[in-house]
Protein backbone atom coordinates (compact mmCIF):
# COMPACT_ATOMS: atom_id res chain seq x y z
CA UNK A 1 0.00 0.00 0.00
CA UNK A 2 2.00 3.05 -1.23
CA UNK A 3 -1.20 5.59 -0.99
CA UNK A 4 -1.58 8.80 0.94
CA UNK A 5 -2.99 7.77 4.02
CA UNK A 6 -0.37 4.88 4.47
CA UNK A 7 2.50 7.92 4.37
CA UNK A 8 0.93 10.13 6.69
CA UNK A 9 0.44 6.45 9.00
CA UNK A 10 4.25 5.92 8.66
CA UNK A 11 4.46 9.89 9.10
CA UNK A 12 2.65 10.03 12.53
CA UNK A 13 4.74 6.54 13.68
CA UNK A 14 8.07 7.70 13.09
CA UNK A 15 7.85 11.11 15.24
CA UNK A 16 5.97 9.29 17.16
CA UNK A 17 8.95 6.55 17.92
CA UNK A 18 11.42 9.92 18.31
CA UNK A 19 9.10 11.25 21.23
CA UNK A 20 7.41 14.17 19.37
CA UNK A 21 4.25 15.22 20.93
CA UNK A 22 1.13 13.98 18.94
CA UNK A 23 0.29 17.48 17.88
CA UNK A 24 3.72 18.67 15.87
CA UNK A 25 3.52 16.02 13.33
CA UNK A 26 -0.34 16.81 13.01
CA UNK A 27 0.59 20.20 12.64
CA UNK A 28 2.63 19.09 9.96
CA UNK A 29 1.14 17.45 7.90
CA UNK A 30 -2.09 20.14 8.06
CA UNK A 31 0.34 22.61 6.68
CA UNK A 32 1.72 20.36 4.21
CA UNK A 33 -1.62 19.26 2.42
CA UNK A 34 -3.61 22.70 3.09
CA UNK A 35 -0.61 24.16 0.85
CA UNK A 36 -0.59 21.59 -1.47
CA UNK A 37 -4.48 22.17 -2.13
CA UNK A 38 -3.69 25.83 -1.73
CA UNK A 39 -0.94 25.91 -5.09
CA UNK A 40 -3.52 23.21 -6.72
CA UNK A 41 -5.81 25.83 -6.60
CA UNK A 42 -3.68 29.06 -7.85
CA UNK A 43 -3.03 26.92 -10.64
CA UNK A 44 -5.76 25.43 -11.71
CA UNK A 45 -7.83 28.56 -10.96
CA UNK A 46 -5.23 30.79 -13.40
CA UNK A 47 -5.73 27.61 -16.24
CA UNK A 48 -9.40 27.94 -15.63
CA UNK A 49 -9.54 31.79 -16.41
CA UNK A 50 -7.16 31.15 -19.35
CA UNK A 51 -9.83 28.25 -20.53
CA UNK A 52 -13.02 30.50 -19.71
CA UNK A 53 -11.04 33.34 -22.07
CA UNK A 54 -10.21 30.96 -24.94
CA UNK A 55 -13.76 29.24 -24.86
CA UNK A 56 -15.93 32.56 -24.46
CA UNK A 57 -13.56 33.95 -27.48
CA UNK A 58 -14.28 30.78 -29.64
CA UNK A 59 -18.34 31.24 -29.09
CA UNK A 60 -18.03 34.60 -29.99
CA UNK A 61 -16.08 33.90 -32.97
CA UNK A 62 -13.06 35.33 -31.88
CA UNK A 63 -9.29 33.98 -30.85
CA UNK A 64 -8.99 35.41 -27.03
CA UNK A 65 -5.52 35.68 -25.77
CA UNK A 66 -2.80 34.93 -28.51
CA UNK A 67 0.41 36.47 -27.39
CA UNK A 68 1.36 36.19 -23.60
CA UNK A 69 3.53 32.90 -23.78
CA UNK A 70 3.74 31.95 -27.53
CA UNK A 71 1.20 29.13 -27.64
CA UNK A 72 -2.58 30.23 -27.28
CA UNK A 73 -1.64 32.71 -25.08
CA UNK A 74 -1.33 29.99 -22.08
CA UNK A 75 0.73 32.50 -19.99
CA UNK A 76 -2.12 35.54 -20.02
CA UNK A 77 -3.90 34.24 -16.88
CA UNK A 78 0.23 34.37 -15.36
CA UNK A 79 0.81 37.80 -16.57
CA UNK A 80 -2.44 38.85 -15.23
CA UNK A 81 -1.84 37.66 -11.76
CA UNK A 82 1.06 39.73 -11.72
CA UNK A 83 -0.27 42.68 -12.31
CA UNK A 84 -2.98 42.62 -9.83
CA UNK A 85 -0.43 41.77 -7.24
CA UNK A 86 1.65 44.89 -8.31
CA UNK A 87 -1.50 47.00 -8.07
CA UNK A 88 -2.00 49.68 -5.21
CA UNK A 89 -4.45 48.40 -2.42
CA UNK A 90 -6.98 51.05 -2.01
CA UNK A 91 -9.32 50.75 0.73
CA UNK A 92 -12.51 53.43 0.06
CA UNK A 93 -12.56 56.12 2.80
CA UNK A 94 -16.25 55.45 3.73
CA UNK A 95 -15.70 51.58 3.84
CA UNK A 96 -16.21 49.46 7.05
CA UNK A 97 -12.49 48.75 7.06
CA UNK A 98 -12.14 45.52 9.47
CA UNK A 99 -15.18 44.45 7.41
CA UNK A 100 -14.19 45.01 3.59
CA UNK A 101 -10.58 43.41 4.71
CA UNK A 102 -12.29 40.39 6.09
CA UNK A 103 -14.71 39.62 3.31
CA UNK A 104 -12.42 38.17 1.05
CA UNK A 105 -10.91 36.15 3.25
CA UNK A 106 -14.32 34.60 4.68
CA UNK A 107 -14.95 33.65 1.01
CA UNK A 108 -11.77 31.99 -0.04
CA UNK A 109 -11.65 30.10 3.37
CA UNK A 110 -14.96 28.67 2.54
CA UNK A 111 -13.87 27.68 -0.87
CA UNK A 112 -10.57 26.06 0.43
CA UNK A 113 -12.28 24.56 3.67
CA UNK A 114 -14.77 22.45 0.99
CA UNK A 115 -11.20 20.64 -0.74
CA UNK A 116 -10.91 18.82 2.88
CA UNK A 117 -13.78 16.22 1.95
CA UNK A 118 -13.00 15.96 -2.35
CA UNK A 119 -12.14 12.48 -3.08
CA UNK A 120 -9.43 12.39 -6.00
CA UNK A 121 -8.86 9.32 -6.32
CA UNK A 122 -8.86 5.73 -3.79
CA UNK A 123 -7.43 6.46 -1.09
CA UNK A 124 -5.83 9.95 -1.98
CA UNK A 125 -8.32 12.45 0.28
CA UNK A 126 -7.92 14.87 2.90
CA UNK A 127 -10.05 13.77 5.25
CA UNK A 128 -13.41 11.19 4.68
CA UNK A 129 -15.35 12.60 7.35
CA UNK A 130 -18.69 10.47 8.19
CA UNK A 131 -20.89 13.44 7.34
CA UNK A 132 -18.31 14.27 3.82
CA UNK A 133 -20.91 15.49 1.72
CA UNK A 134 -23.42 17.64 4.63
CA UNK A 135 -20.13 19.49 5.17
CA UNK A 136 -19.14 20.44 2.16
CA UNK A 137 -22.24 21.58 1.54
CA UNK A 138 -22.52 23.55 4.75
CA UNK A 139 -19.11 24.78 4.53
CA UNK A 140 -19.95 26.44 0.85
CA UNK A 141 -22.82 28.36 2.32
CA UNK A 142 -20.31 30.79 3.99
CA UNK A 143 -19.60 31.93 0.84
CA UNK A 144 -22.53 34.21 0.62
CA UNK A 145 -21.78 35.25 4.37
CA UNK A 146 -18.58 36.69 2.88
CA UNK A 147 -20.12 38.34 -0.65
CA UNK A 148 -22.61 39.97 1.89
CA UNK A 149 -19.86 41.54 4.27
CA UNK A 150 -18.20 42.76 0.98
CA UNK A 151 -21.25 44.15 -0.84
CA UNK A 152 -22.16 45.75 2.69
CA UNK A 153 -18.96 46.81 4.12
CA UNK A 154 -17.92 48.97 0.71
CA UNK A 155 -20.61 51.18 1.57
CA UNK A 156 -21.49 51.44 -2.42
CA UNK A 157 -25.50 51.30 -3.77
CA UNK A 158 -23.84 48.53 -6.41
CA UNK A 159 -22.61 46.28 -3.73
CA UNK A 160 -24.90 46.47 -1.59
CA UNK A 161 -27.80 45.73 -4.20
CA UNK A 162 -25.62 43.11 -5.72
CA UNK A 163 -25.02 41.73 -1.80
CA UNK A 164 -28.76 41.86 -1.20
CA UNK A 165 -29.41 39.61 -4.58
CA UNK A 166 -26.52 37.01 -4.07
CA UNK A 167 -28.26 36.66 -0.36
CA UNK A 168 -31.97 36.03 -1.69
CA UNK A 169 -30.45 33.59 -4.85
CA UNK A 170 -28.59 31.85 -2.34
CA UNK A 171 -31.02 31.08 0.33
CA UNK A 172 -34.14 30.36 -2.21
CA UNK A 173 -31.49 27.87 -4.49
CA UNK A 174 -29.78 26.18 -1.11
CA UNK A 175 -33.06 24.28 -0.29
CA UNK A 176 -33.39 22.44 -3.99
CA UNK A 177 -29.60 21.86 -4.25
CA UNK A 178 -29.36 19.86 -0.28
CA UNK A 179 -32.83 18.13 -1.49
CA UNK A 180 -31.78 17.17 -4.52
CA UNK A 181 -28.37 15.80 -3.06
CA UNK A 182 -30.57 13.22 -0.97
CA UNK A 183 -31.18 10.76 -3.41
CA UNK A 184 -27.88 9.94 -4.12
CA UNK A 185 -27.26 9.65 -0.12
CA UNK A 186 -30.24 7.70 0.14
CA UNK A 187 -29.61 4.62 -2.33
CA UNK A 188 -25.93 4.87 -1.15
CA UNK A 189 -26.93 5.25 2.31
CA UNK A 190 -23.88 7.01 3.54
CA UNK A 191 -22.87 10.76 3.45
CA UNK A 192 -19.27 9.73 2.95
CA UNK A 193 -17.45 10.81 -0.05
CA UNK A 194 -15.44 7.92 -0.32
CA UNK A 195 -18.24 5.39 0.20
CA UNK A 196 -20.42 7.66 -2.64
CA UNK A 197 -17.79 6.75 -4.93
CA UNK A 198 -16.99 3.48 -4.53
CA UNK A 199 -21.10 2.56 -3.91
CA UNK A 200 -21.20 3.67 -7.85
CA UNK A 201 -18.84 0.98 -8.94
CA UNK A 202 -20.21 -2.18 -11.12
CA UNK A 203 -22.31 -2.06 -13.95
CA UNK A 204 -26.18 -2.00 -14.29
CA UNK A 205 -27.51 -4.76 -17.17
CA UNK A 206 -23.93 -5.01 -18.31
CA UNK A 207 -23.93 -1.74 -20.43
CA UNK A 208 -24.15 0.92 -18.42
CA UNK A 209 -21.74 2.14 -15.51
CA UNK A 210 -23.49 1.76 -12.21
CA UNK A 211 -23.31 6.02 -11.84
CA UNK A 212 -26.17 7.52 -9.78
CA UNK A 213 -26.68 10.13 -12.57
CA UNK A 214 -28.99 7.46 -14.57
CA UNK A 215 -31.46 6.78 -11.56
CA UNK A 216 -30.89 10.12 -10.68
CA UNK A 217 -31.08 11.97 -13.38
CA UNK A 218 -34.16 14.76 -12.37
CA UNK A 219 -31.85 14.95 -8.91
CA UNK A 220 -28.61 15.38 -11.10
CA UNK A 221 -30.24 18.29 -12.99
CA UNK A 222 -31.49 19.91 -10.35
CA UNK A 223 -28.49 20.00 -9.03
CA UNK A 224 -26.49 21.24 -11.32
CA UNK A 225 -28.90 24.50 -12.02
CA UNK A 226 -29.02 24.96 -8.00
CA UNK A 227 -25.05 24.54 -8.49
CA UNK A 228 -24.78 27.29 -10.96
CA UNK A 229 -26.83 29.51 -9.11
CA UNK A 230 -24.40 29.46 -6.34
CA UNK A 231 -21.75 30.26 -8.24
CA UNK A 232 -23.08 33.53 -9.24
CA UNK A 233 -22.67 31.97 -12.95
CA UNK A 234 -24.92 33.03 -15.78
CA UNK A 235 -28.08 32.65 -16.39
CA UNK A 236 -27.94 33.17 -12.63
CA UNK A 237 -25.22 35.93 -12.47
CA UNK A 238 -27.58 38.50 -10.95
CA UNK A 239 -25.50 39.37 -8.34
CA UNK A 240 -22.24 40.12 -10.14
CA UNK A 241 -24.64 41.54 -13.16
CA UNK A 242 -21.84 43.07 -15.24
CA UNK A 243 -24.55 45.34 -17.55
CA UNK A 244 -26.25 47.17 -14.87
CA UNK A 245 -24.40 46.38 -11.78
CA UNK A 246 -21.04 47.24 -12.83
CA UNK A 247 -19.45 44.24 -10.96
CA UNK A 248 -22.19 43.70 -7.95
CA UNK A 249 -20.18 43.03 -4.63
CA UNK A 250 -16.55 43.66 -5.56
CA UNK A 251 -16.91 47.03 -7.34
CA UNK A 252 -14.26 48.41 -4.80
CA UNK A 253 -12.31 45.85 -4.63
CA UNK A 254 -8.71 46.32 -6.21
CA UNK A 255 -5.45 44.37 -6.87
CA UNK A 256 -4.93 41.49 -4.77
CA UNK A 257 -7.94 41.69 -2.58
CA UNK A 258 -10.20 41.27 -5.97
CA UNK A 259 -8.00 38.61 -6.93
CA UNK A 260 -8.70 36.55 -4.02
CA UNK A 261 -12.68 37.10 -4.91
CA UNK A 262 -11.91 35.62 -8.61
CA UNK A 263 -9.38 32.96 -7.05
CA UNK A 264 -12.36 31.85 -4.94
CA UNK A 265 -14.82 31.80 -7.68
CA UNK A 266 -13.04 29.50 -9.74
CA UNK A 267 -12.00 27.28 -6.88
CA UNK A 268 -15.98 26.86 -6.29
CA UNK A 269 -16.74 26.15 -9.40
CA UNK A 270 -14.28 23.05 -9.13
CA UNK A 271 -16.23 22.59 -5.39
CA UNK A 272 -18.93 22.40 -7.83
CA UNK A 273 -17.94 19.93 -10.21
CA UNK A 274 -16.30 17.83 -7.51
CA UNK A 275 -19.60 17.10 -5.48
CA UNK A 276 -21.38 16.38 -8.91
CA UNK A 277 -18.67 14.23 -10.16
CA UNK A 278 -18.54 12.09 -7.07
CA UNK A 279 -22.47 11.96 -6.12
CA UNK A 280 -23.76 11.35 -10.23
CA UNK A 281 -20.82 10.43 -12.23
CA UNK A 282 -19.45 8.14 -10.24
CA UNK A 283 -16.14 9.99 -8.74
CA UNK A 284 -12.73 8.45 -9.83
CA UNK A 285 -14.41 5.50 -11.30
CA UNK A 286 -13.49 4.51 -14.78
CA UNK A 287 -11.41 1.68 -16.36
CA UNK A 288 -8.07 1.25 -15.29
CA UNK A 289 -4.73 -1.24 -16.36
CA UNK A 290 -1.86 -2.14 -14.24
CA UNK A 291 1.29 0.27 -15.22
CA UNK A 292 3.99 -1.29 -15.66
CA UNK A 293 6.81 -1.50 -13.36
CA UNK A 294 4.27 0.54 -10.89
CA UNK A 295 2.64 -0.70 -8.35
CA UNK A 296 -1.16 -1.74 -8.21
CA UNK A 297 -3.05 0.93 -5.84
CA UNK A 298 -0.43 3.78 -7.44
CA UNK A 299 -1.62 2.43 -10.99
CA UNK A 300 -5.45 2.42 -9.84
CA UNK A 301 -5.05 5.55 -8.05
CA UNK A 302 -3.23 7.57 -10.74
CA UNK A 303 -5.93 6.46 -13.03
CA UNK A 304 -8.48 7.20 -10.68
CA UNK A 305 -7.22 10.45 -10.52
CA UNK A 306 -6.99 10.81 -14.21
CA UNK A 307 -11.18 10.08 -14.34
CA UNK A 308 -12.43 12.38 -11.77
CA UNK A 309 -10.30 15.48 -13.56
CA UNK A 310 -11.71 14.48 -16.37
CA UNK A 311 -15.05 14.69 -15.29
CA UNK A 312 -14.72 17.67 -13.18
CA UNK A 313 -13.34 19.57 -15.81
CA UNK A 314 -15.95 18.36 -18.41
CA UNK A 315 -18.64 19.66 -15.85
CA UNK A 316 -16.48 22.87 -15.80
CA UNK A 317 -16.62 23.30 -19.67
CA UNK A 318 -20.57 22.90 -19.60
CA UNK A 319 -20.81 26.04 -17.36
CA UNK A 320 -18.91 27.92 -19.30
CA UNK A 321 -20.81 26.89 -22.03
CA UNK A 322 -23.78 27.82 -21.08
CA UNK A 323 -22.62 31.16 -19.31
CA UNK A 324 -21.79 32.65 -22.45
CA UNK A 325 -24.59 31.05 -24.91
CA UNK A 326 -27.45 31.61 -22.13
CA UNK A 327 -29.42 35.26 -21.29
CA UNK A 328 -29.27 36.08 -17.53
CA UNK A 329 -32.84 35.38 -15.52
CA UNK A 330 -34.66 38.64 -14.16
CA UNK A 331 -35.09 38.82 -10.71
CA UNK A 332 -39.05 37.00 -10.47
CA UNK A 333 -38.16 34.78 -12.84
CA UNK A 334 -35.33 33.72 -11.07
CA UNK A 335 -37.51 33.43 -7.66
CA UNK A 336 -40.17 31.55 -9.34
CA UNK A 337 -37.81 28.82 -10.94
CA UNK A 338 -36.19 28.09 -7.51
CA UNK A 339 -39.42 27.90 -5.40
CA UNK A 340 -42.51 26.63 -7.80
CA UNK A 341 -40.31 24.51 -10.25
CA UNK A 342 -37.03 23.06 -8.60
CA UNK A 343 -38.41 22.36 -5.45
CA UNK A 344 -41.13 20.81 -5.95
CA UNK A 345 -39.20 18.49 -8.54
CA UNK A 346 -36.78 17.88 -5.71
CA UNK A 347 -39.45 16.77 -3.10
CA UNK A 348 -41.20 14.50 -5.83
CA UNK A 349 -37.44 12.74 -6.52
CA UNK A 350 -37.25 12.58 -3.29
CA UNK A 351 -40.72 10.97 -1.99
CA UNK A 352 -40.34 8.66 -5.60
CA UNK A 353 -36.65 7.36 -4.87
CA UNK A 354 -37.72 6.71 -1.09
CA UNK A 355 -40.64 4.84 -2.23
CA UNK A 356 -38.28 2.52 -4.81
CA UNK A 357 -36.37 2.03 -1.95
CA UNK A 358 -38.50 0.73 0.49
CA UNK A 359 -40.97 -1.28 -2.00
CA UNK A 360 -38.11 -2.57 -4.02
CA UNK A 361 -36.87 -2.25 -7.60
CA UNK A 362 -39.57 -2.26 -9.50
CA UNK A 363 -37.67 -0.51 -12.57
CA UNK A 364 -41.32 -0.08 -13.92
CA UNK A 365 -42.40 1.90 -11.08
CA UNK A 366 -39.23 3.93 -11.61
CA UNK A 367 -39.83 4.74 -15.11
CA UNK A 368 -43.10 5.63 -14.96
CA UNK A 369 -42.00 8.09 -12.36
CA UNK A 370 -39.36 9.46 -14.36
CA UNK A 371 -41.75 9.78 -17.24
CA UNK A 372 -44.42 12.01 -15.04
CA UNK A 373 -41.59 13.73 -13.21
CA UNK A 374 -40.35 15.10 -16.61
CA UNK A 375 -43.97 15.67 -17.94
CA UNK A 376 -44.65 18.15 -14.86
CA UNK A 377 -41.63 19.70 -14.76
CA UNK A 378 -41.82 20.66 -18.64
CA UNK A 379 -45.33 21.83 -17.79
CA UNK A 380 -44.68 23.58 -15.08
CA UNK A 381 -41.10 25.18 -16.75
CA UNK A 382 -43.27 26.38 -19.57
CA UNK A 383 -45.55 27.86 -17.24
CA UNK A 384 -43.32 29.98 -14.63
CA UNK A 385 -40.51 30.66 -17.08
CA UNK A 386 -41.99 31.03 -20.55
CA UNK A 387 -45.09 33.51 -19.03
CA UNK A 388 -44.60 36.73 -21.20
CA UNK A 389 -43.84 39.93 -19.22
CA UNK A 390 -47.13 41.91 -18.48
CA UNK A 391 -46.71 45.37 -19.11
CA UNK A 392 -48.69 47.56 -15.94
CA UNK A 393 -50.91 50.04 -17.77
CA UNK A 394 -49.79 53.21 -15.79
CA UNK B 1 -5.75 15.85 26.78
CA UNK B 2 -4.33 19.35 26.96
CA UNK B 3 -3.83 20.06 24.35
CA UNK B 4 -7.69 19.30 23.33
CA UNK B 5 -8.24 21.25 26.54
CA UNK B 6 -6.31 24.07 25.41
CA UNK B 7 -8.34 24.19 21.54
CA UNK B 8 -11.75 24.12 23.82
CA UNK B 9 -10.36 27.28 25.77
CA UNK B 10 -9.70 28.70 22.52
CA UNK B 11 -12.76 28.33 21.38
CA UNK B 12 -15.03 29.11 23.82
CA UNK B 13 -12.95 32.64 24.10
CA UNK B 14 -13.48 33.00 20.62
CA UNK B 15 -17.43 31.80 20.46
CA UNK B 16 -17.43 34.73 23.86
CA UNK B 17 -15.64 37.12 22.86
CA UNK B 18 -18.40 36.92 18.99
CA UNK B 19 -21.26 36.92 21.12
CA UNK B 20 -20.26 40.06 23.50
CA UNK B 21 -19.36 42.46 20.06
CA UNK B 22 -22.99 41.04 18.67
CA UNK B 23 -24.74 42.57 22.14
CA UNK B 24 -22.48 45.10 22.30
CA UNK B 25 -21.45 46.30 19.08
CA UNK B 26 -22.68 49.69 18.44
CA UNK B 27 -23.22 48.84 14.44
CA UNK B 28 -25.84 46.28 13.70
CA UNK B 29 -24.39 44.47 10.52
CA UNK B 30 -21.24 44.46 12.35
CA UNK B 31 -23.51 42.76 15.18
CA UNK B 32 -24.71 40.41 12.19
CA UNK B 33 -21.36 39.85 11.24
CA UNK B 34 -20.19 38.79 14.57
CA UNK B 35 -23.09 36.30 14.95
CA UNK B 36 -21.67 34.48 12.25
CA UNK B 37 -18.59 33.68 14.14
CA UNK B 38 -20.04 33.04 16.90
CA UNK B 39 -21.90 30.30 15.97
CA UNK B 40 -19.11 28.59 13.93
CA UNK B 41 -17.26 29.07 16.73
CA UNK B 42 -20.06 26.86 18.62
CA UNK B 43 -20.13 24.46 15.17
CA UNK B 44 -16.12 23.94 16.52
CA UNK B 45 -17.30 23.49 20.01
CA UNK B 46 -19.70 20.58 18.78
CA UNK B 47 -17.01 18.98 16.67
CA UNK B 48 -14.73 18.80 19.77
CA UNK B 49 -17.35 17.05 21.31
CA UNK B 50 -17.45 14.37 18.90
CA UNK B 51 -20.82 15.56 17.45
CA UNK B 52 -19.78 16.34 13.80
CA UNK B 53 -23.60 16.18 11.87
CA UNK B 54 -25.05 18.36 14.49
CA UNK B 55 -21.96 20.75 13.76
CA UNK B 56 -22.17 20.50 10.41
CA UNK B 57 -26.40 21.43 10.42
CA UNK B 58 -25.30 24.12 12.82
CA UNK B 59 -23.25 25.57 9.86
CA UNK B 60 -25.85 25.21 6.96
CA UNK B 61 -28.82 26.35 9.06
CA UNK B 62 -27.59 29.03 11.60
CA UNK B 63 -24.63 30.13 9.29
CA UNK B 64 -26.36 29.79 5.53
CA UNK B 65 -29.91 29.94 5.97
CA UNK B 66 -30.78 32.41 9.17
CA UNK B 67 -28.00 34.97 9.71
CA UNK B 68 -28.05 35.36 5.78
CA UNK B 69 -31.98 36.09 6.22
CA UNK B 70 -31.58 38.84 9.30
CA UNK B 71 -28.40 40.42 7.34
CA UNK B 72 -30.71 40.47 4.34
CA UNK B 73 -33.63 41.85 6.61
CA UNK B 74 -31.05 44.38 8.57
CA UNK B 75 -30.14 46.02 4.44
CA UNK B 76 -33.80 45.87 3.65
CA UNK B 77 -34.13 48.13 6.59
CA UNK B 78 -33.34 51.89 5.99
CA UNK B 79 -30.85 53.49 8.09
CA UNK B 80 -31.03 50.81 10.30
CA UNK B 81 -27.17 50.69 9.81
CA UNK B 82 -26.32 53.96 10.79
CA UNK B 83 -24.07 53.71 13.14
CA UNK B 84 -26.03 54.78 16.14
CA UNK B 85 -27.88 51.78 17.27
CA UNK B 86 -29.28 51.40 20.45
CA UNK B 87 -27.43 48.93 22.53
CA UNK B 88 -29.58 48.87 25.70
CA UNK B 89 -32.93 48.76 25.91
CA UNK B 90 -35.17 49.49 28.99
CA UNK B 91 -35.15 45.89 30.56
CA UNK B 92 -31.34 46.15 30.99
CA UNK B 93 -32.34 45.27 34.83
CA UNK B 94 -34.55 42.20 34.93
CA UNK B 95 -32.42 40.57 31.29
CA UNK B 96 -29.51 41.21 33.98
CA UNK B 97 -31.61 39.30 36.90
CA UNK B 98 -32.29 36.20 34.25
CA UNK B 99 -28.41 35.94 33.10
CA UNK B 100 -26.92 36.08 36.30
CA UNK B 101 -30.14 33.62 37.40
CA UNK B 102 -28.78 31.24 34.39
CA UNK B 103 -25.11 31.38 35.27
CA UNK B 104 -25.71 30.68 38.74
CA UNK B 105 -27.55 27.67 37.80
CA UNK B 106 -25.01 26.37 35.14
CA UNK B 107 -22.44 26.81 37.32
CA UNK B 108 -24.02 24.43 39.84
CA UNK B 109 -25.26 21.95 37.30
CA UNK B 110 -21.81 21.54 36.33
CA UNK B 111 -20.44 21.40 39.39
CA UNK B 112 -22.09 19.33 41.90
CA UNK B 113 -25.74 18.93 40.38
CA UNK B 114 -26.92 17.23 37.09
CA UNK B 115 -26.21 14.31 36.08
CA UNK B 116 -27.12 14.84 32.28
CA UNK B 117 -24.67 18.33 31.90
CA UNK B 118 -21.58 17.02 33.99
CA UNK B 119 -21.13 13.52 33.41
CA UNK B 120 -19.27 12.54 31.27
CA UNK B 121 -19.97 12.45 27.44
CA UNK B 122 -22.15 9.52 26.64
CA UNK B 123 -21.88 8.74 22.72
CA UNK B 124 -24.12 5.56 21.54
CA UNK B 125 -22.67 5.10 18.10
CA UNK B 126 -19.31 6.46 16.35
CA UNK B 127 -21.56 7.63 13.58
CA UNK B 128 -24.17 10.00 15.42
CA UNK B 129 -26.19 11.07 11.75
CA UNK B 130 -27.34 7.68 10.79
CA UNK B 131 -28.30 7.05 14.63
CA UNK B 132 -30.12 10.68 14.97
CA UNK B 133 -32.12 9.78 11.63
CA UNK B 134 -33.42 6.64 13.19
CA UNK B 135 -34.24 8.12 16.74
CA UNK B 136 -36.49 10.69 15.19
CA UNK B 137 -38.47 8.76 13.15
CA UNK B 138 -39.10 6.26 15.66
CA UNK B 139 -38.34 6.80 19.33
CA UNK B 140 -38.97 10.67 19.01
CA UNK B 141 -41.47 10.67 16.09
CA UNK B 142 -44.04 12.48 17.86
CA UNK B 143 -41.94 15.66 19.06
CA UNK B 144 -40.43 15.68 15.33
CA UNK B 145 -44.34 15.79 13.83
CA UNK B 146 -45.13 18.25 16.64
CA UNK B 147 -41.95 20.35 15.86
CA UNK B 148 -42.95 20.57 11.80
CA UNK B 149 -46.53 21.37 12.76
CA UNK B 150 -45.11 24.43 14.63
CA UNK B 151 -42.64 25.25 12.14
CA UNK B 152 -45.69 24.83 9.08
CA UNK B 153 -47.83 27.09 11.44
CA UNK B 154 -45.18 29.52 12.06
CA UNK B 155 -44.52 29.68 7.70
CA UNK B 156 -48.44 30.25 7.02
CA UNK B 157 -48.29 32.89 9.93
CA UNK B 158 -45.36 34.62 8.51
CA UNK B 159 -47.00 34.46 4.81
CA UNK B 160 -50.53 35.73 6.01
CA UNK B 161 -47.94 38.99 7.82
CA UNK B 162 -46.62 39.57 4.88
CA UNK B 163 -49.57 39.03 2.29
CA UNK B 164 -51.43 41.99 4.62
CA UNK B 165 -52.18 44.86 2.96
Amino acid sequence: MMTFAYLVERFYAVTAAWGIPWIIPTLVVMTIVAGVVLGYIAVAAMFLIWWERKISAHIQVRFGPMRVGGWHGWAQSIADGIKLLLKEDIIPAGADKVVFVLAPMVVFAAALAAYVTIPWAPGLIVRDLNIGILYMVSISSLVVVGIIMAGWSSNNKYSVLGAMRSAAQAVSYEVPLVLSLLGPVMIASTMSMEKLVEAQGGWWFGILPKWFVFPQIVAFLVYFTCALAECNRLPFDIPEAESELVAGFHVEYSGMRFAIFFLAEYANMFVVAAIATTLFLGGWQGPWLPLPGLPREVAHGLFGLFWFLVKCYFLIFVMMWLRWTLARLRVDQLMDFAWKVLLPIAFANLIITGLVLVLGKQVLLYVFGIAILLLVAIALAIRTVGKPVRVEKA
Amino acid sequence: MTIKLAIFYFLAAFTVWAAAVVVLGKNIVRAAVALIFSFCGMAALYVLLDAEFLAAVQVLIYVGGITILLLFAIMLTSRIGAKTARVINDQAFLSGIAAVGLLVGLIYASTSGIAAISGPPRLPVPETAPFLGRALLTTYALPFEVVSVLLLAAMVGAIILARRE
